[in-house]
C-alpha cells in the first residue's frame, strides 16, 4: 500500500524492515538510541531490535568506525550513521584505507557490506564544522558507492539497496528534507544505485542535481518554464556510480548543462559532470557549462552570510536566466 | 615425505608435546621461509615490494595463535608474514604474493604488507599503524552479537600504542567486555624511533588499567609464555569476561624494513642486537625441548629438512608463477 509519509519516516520505515528481515544487520552510531535522534529518525529502534543490535556508541569515531568495518569483515552488515557530516573527518581511514581498499587489496576475496548513513545538516547558523556536503570526497575514493536521496521515495528505496549492496556505500541525506512528504510503499523496495531520474523533462537545458538542489532544481526549472525555457531536471540520485548514461542522453538532446550541488564547487560534484560532458557531449554543446554550487570557503555562521552562501531556487533560475542570455548566438 | 619419529612422552610442561613440537616447528617455518626471503631481497632483488621481516619476533605470533582456532580471527599489520603463517595461512600463496604473483594470497594486488587468508580467520593485515585494532574490536562484536565464543586478536607493534584509536579501542572493547586480546609485540622501535623516544611511559601494558582490563608484560621471546598468557586471555575472552591487553617484549633482528640489519645507520648499537640475537626464541626453545626430552637431534633435523623443502617449492611455486594481466586492473573495485 502506498501513502504519504515524511522523508524522515521513510528512513525510520527501511531501518525497521532491514533490523526485521535481516538477522545480520546492526545499527551502530552516536546517539542511536536517543528518543530526540536525528529527526526521530532512529525511533523505536532500541525497543524493537535492544542494545546488541541497536549499538549507542562514544564518541570515537575512528575506533566505532573501524569497528563496524570489523564487524562487516566477520558477517555482519552494519549501518553506521554519523549524525552529521563534519564529523566523519575522524574516520576517515577506516573509510578510506580499509573499507575502500578491502575488495580489491585482498585479491576480491573479502567484501565489506557496510551503509555509512551520514547527515548534511546546515544552515540556522553552525557554521563551518556542523554544516559539510562531503559527497565529492568520498566520490573521489575508489571502493566507495556514493548516493544522495532527494525525496521520500529515494529515501526508503536508497536504503534497502545500499543494505543490500554488498559494498561500502555513502548515504547521504539532508536535514531540509526530512520533514517533505512523498507517496512511499508501505512494504520493502530498492531504487538502484548508480540510476537518475527525470524529474522534469525539457528541450533547452539539462539541469542536474542532487539531494536538496534537486527540489532546488525542479522549482527553478518551474519558475524558467514561465519565461518559456525549458529545463531538463536530472535528480542524479547516486553520486556514484554517476548514471551517466542518462546523463550523456539528456546533454546531447539539449546542447547545455547546467550542475546544482550543494558541495563546494572546485573539485566537486559539479566539476566532474562538466568534465563528463566535455569528455563525452562535447561536440554536442551550445554553450559553456554553467556550474551553481557553493564559493570556496567555509560555511559562515551569521543569517545574512548564509543567505549568500547557500544558492536558492531564485538563485539557480537568475543564473540560469543569465548564462542563456550570455550565450553566443 | 618421511615423517619424524613420534617424540616420546616425557616432558614435564603442562603443555601437551604435540602442541610444543607443532609450535617448534611453526617457529621455524616462519624464521627458515624469512631467511630465504632476505636472501632474494638482496640486489638485485627478485622481490620490489616493501618487506618487512619478523625475525626474532616468531615466539609472539605462534604462541598467541598456537591457542586459536580457525574461525578465530587474527588481524595483522605491515609486518605480517609471521601471523599468516602462524594461523594456518599457505606459504606458498605468501611466497607468490611477495613476487607479485597472481597466485599470491591477495592475487598480487597487495604485497607483503596486505596478507589475506579468509578461510583460516585471516581477513587481511593493514599497513595503517593500528589501522586494525578497531577491526579487530568490530569482529569481536560480531562474534559477541552472534553468541558465538570465538575471539579477535589484534596484533600491532609499540608504535600503535602512539595512535588515538588504540585508546579509543581499549574503551570501546572494555565498555561491552568483548572477545578480543590486544597483542603488543613491542619491538623497541617504531621504525627508527626508540620507543623511549615516542612514550611518556614505555610501560604500555599499564594502558590497560585505564580501561579496567587486565594488562600483562611478558617475555614475548619465550614462546611458552606467551601460550599460556595468551591461552589465559583468550579462555577468559571466550567465557565473555572481556578482553585483554598482553604486552610481548621482543626485538626486530632486521630494520624496520628490508632484509640489512642496520648497523651502519647509527640507531642502535651490535651489541643490543647480539645481546638479542643470544635470546633467540628458536635456539631457546629447542634447548628446552631438548632438556625434556621432547626432541632428538635426529627429529630436529628432520624438521629443519622438511621445513627447507617447503620454504624451497613455495619460493619455486612464487617464482614460476604468472604476473596479472594488466586486463585485471579494474576488477574487483566493487564485489
Amino acid at each position: 500500500m502506498t501513502r504519504k509519509i515524511t522523508y524522515v519516516r521513510a528512513i525510520n520505515e527501511a531501518l525497521h524492515q532491514i533490523l526485521e528481515s535481516d538477522p545480520k544487520a546492526l545499527l551502530i552510531g552516536q546517539g542511536v538510541t536517543s528518543p530526540w535522534y536525528v529527526g526521530a529518525s532512529t525511533l523505536g529502534l532500541i525497543q524493537k531490535f535492544g542494545p546488541e543490535r541497536v549499538i549507542d556508541t562514544p564518541v570515537s569515531e575512528n575506533c566505532t568506525m573501524g569497528a563496524a568495518v570489523g564487524a562487516a569483515l566477520a558477517g555482519m552488515h552494519p549501518i553506521f550513521v554519523f549524525p552529521r557530516m563534519d564529523f566523519m573527518y575522524y574516520a576517515l581511514d577506516q573509510l578510506a584505507n580499509h573499507a575502500a581498499n578491502w575488495h580489491y587489496m585482498f585479491g576480491r576475496q573479502l567484501g565489506v557490506p557496510l551503509v555509512v548513513w551520514t547527515i548534511i545538516n546546515r544552515g540556522g547558523e553552525q557554521a563551518a564544522q556542523h554544516s559539510q556536503a562531503l559527497q565529492a570526497l568520498f566520490a573521489h575514493i575508489p571502493g566507495l558507492k556514493v548516493v544522495m536521496p532527494g525525496t521520500a521515495y529515494d529515501a526508503k528505496g536508497l536504503l534497502h539497496a545500499s543494505h543490500q549492496d554488498g559494498n561500502p556505500v555513502i548515504y547521504i541525506d539532508e536535514r531540509w528534507l526530512y520533514q517533505n512528504e512523498d507517496d512511499v510503499p508501505e512494504e520493502p523496495y530498492t531504487v538502484p544505485i548508480g540510476k537518475g531520474v527525470v524529474r522534469e523533462k525539457g528541450s533547452d537545458v539539462t539541469l542536474a542535481a542532487n539531494s536538496y538542489m534537486a527540489l532546488k532544481a525542479i522549482e527553478a526549472a518551474k519558475a524558467l518554464a514561465q519565461d518559456g525555457i525549458s529545463v531538463e531536471v536530472i535528480d542524479l540520485r547516486s553520486i556514484k556510480p554517476l548514471d551517466e548514461t542518462m546523463l550523456l542522453k539528456s546533454i546531447k538532446k539539449t546542447g547545455r548543462l547546467v550542475i546544482a550541488d550543494g558541495g563546494w564547487k572546485s573539485f566537486g560534484v559539479s566539476a566532474e559532470l562538466a568534465a563528463l560532458a566535455a569528455e563525452e557531449a562535447f561536440n554536442h554543446l551550445k554553450a559553456p557549462v554553467l556550474r551553481i554550487a557553493l564559493p570556496d570557503t567555509p560555511a559562515p555562521a551569521s543569517r545574512t552570510l548564509e543567505k549568500t552562501y547557500y544558492p536558492d531556487a531564485n538563485r539557480i533560475a537568475s543564473e540560469i536566466k543569465a548564462w542563456l542570455h550570455k550565450e553566443p548566438k | 615425505m618421511k615423517q619424524a619419529a613420534k617424540p616420546r612422552r616425557t616432558g614435564r610442561s603442562d603443555v601437551a608435546p604435540d602442541v610444543l613440537l607443532g609450535m617448534y616447528r611453526s617457529m621455524l617455518r616462519l624464521r627458515k621461509f624469512e631467511e630465504a626471503i632476505a636472501e632474494r631481497l638482496k640486489t638485485p632483488s627478485e622481490i620490489v615490494c616493501p618487506v618487512h621481516l619478523y625475525t626474532g619476533e616468531e615466539a609472539v605470533a605462534v604462541g598467541v595463535c598456537a591457542n586459536l582456532r580457525k574461525e578465530d580471527f587474527v588481524f595483522s599489520t605491515h609486518r605480517s608474514h609471521g601471523h599468516y603463517l602462524a594461523k594456518g595461512g599457505d606459504m606458498k600463496s605468501l611466497a607468490a604474493e611477495l613476487y607479485g604473483k597472481t597466485t599470491g594470497c591477495s592475487h598480487g594486488r597487495g604485497g607483503s604488507m596486505h596478507l589475506a587468508a579468509p578461510e583460516y580467520g585471516l581477513p587481511g593485515s593493514s599497513a595503517i599503524v593500528a589501522g586494525t585494532i578497531p577491526l579487530a574490536v568490530g569482529a569481536a562484536l560480531a562474534f559477541s552479537v552472534r553468541k558465538e565464543d570465538n575471539v579477535a586478536v589484534a596484533f600491532f607493534g609499540d608504535g600503535a600504542a602512539n595512535e588515538g584509536v588504540f585508546y579509543e579501542s581499549l574503551n570501546l572493547a572494555a565498555l561491552r567486555k568483548l572477545p578480543v586480546i590486544f597483542i603488543c609485540e613491542n619491538n623497541l622501535y617504531s621504525t627508527h624511533m626508540p620507543v623511549a623516544s615516542c612514550l611518556a611511559s614505555t610501560e604500555i601494558y599499564r594502558k590497560a588499567e585505564s580501561f579496567c582490563m587486565p594488562g600483562v608484560r611478558i617475555d614475548g621471546n619465550n614462546v611458552l609464555k606467551v601460550f599460556r598468557e595468551a591461552g589465559r586471555a583468550i579462555a577468559a575472552a571466550r567465557l565473555g569476561e572481556g578482553p585483554a591487553l598482553i604486552e610481548c617484549l621482543t626485538y626486530r633482528w632486521r630494520g624496520h624494513v628490508g632484509p640489512n640489519y642496520d648497523l651502519d645507520k647509527g640507531l642502535r648499537s651490535k651489541e643490543e642486537l647480539d645481546s638479542w640475537m643470544t635470546r633467540c626464541p628458536i635456539k631457546n626453545f629447542e634447548e628446552f625441548l631438548a632438556a625434556q626430552g621432547l626432541i632428538s637431534t635426529a627429529e630436529k633435523e628432520a624438521v629443519s629438512r622438511e621445513v627447507d623443502v617447503e620454504v624451497a617449492e613455495a619460493i619455486a611455486f612464487a617464482r614460476a608463477s604468472p604476473y596479472p594481466d594488466s586486463a585485471e586492473i579494474t576488477r574487483g573495485v566493487f564485489r
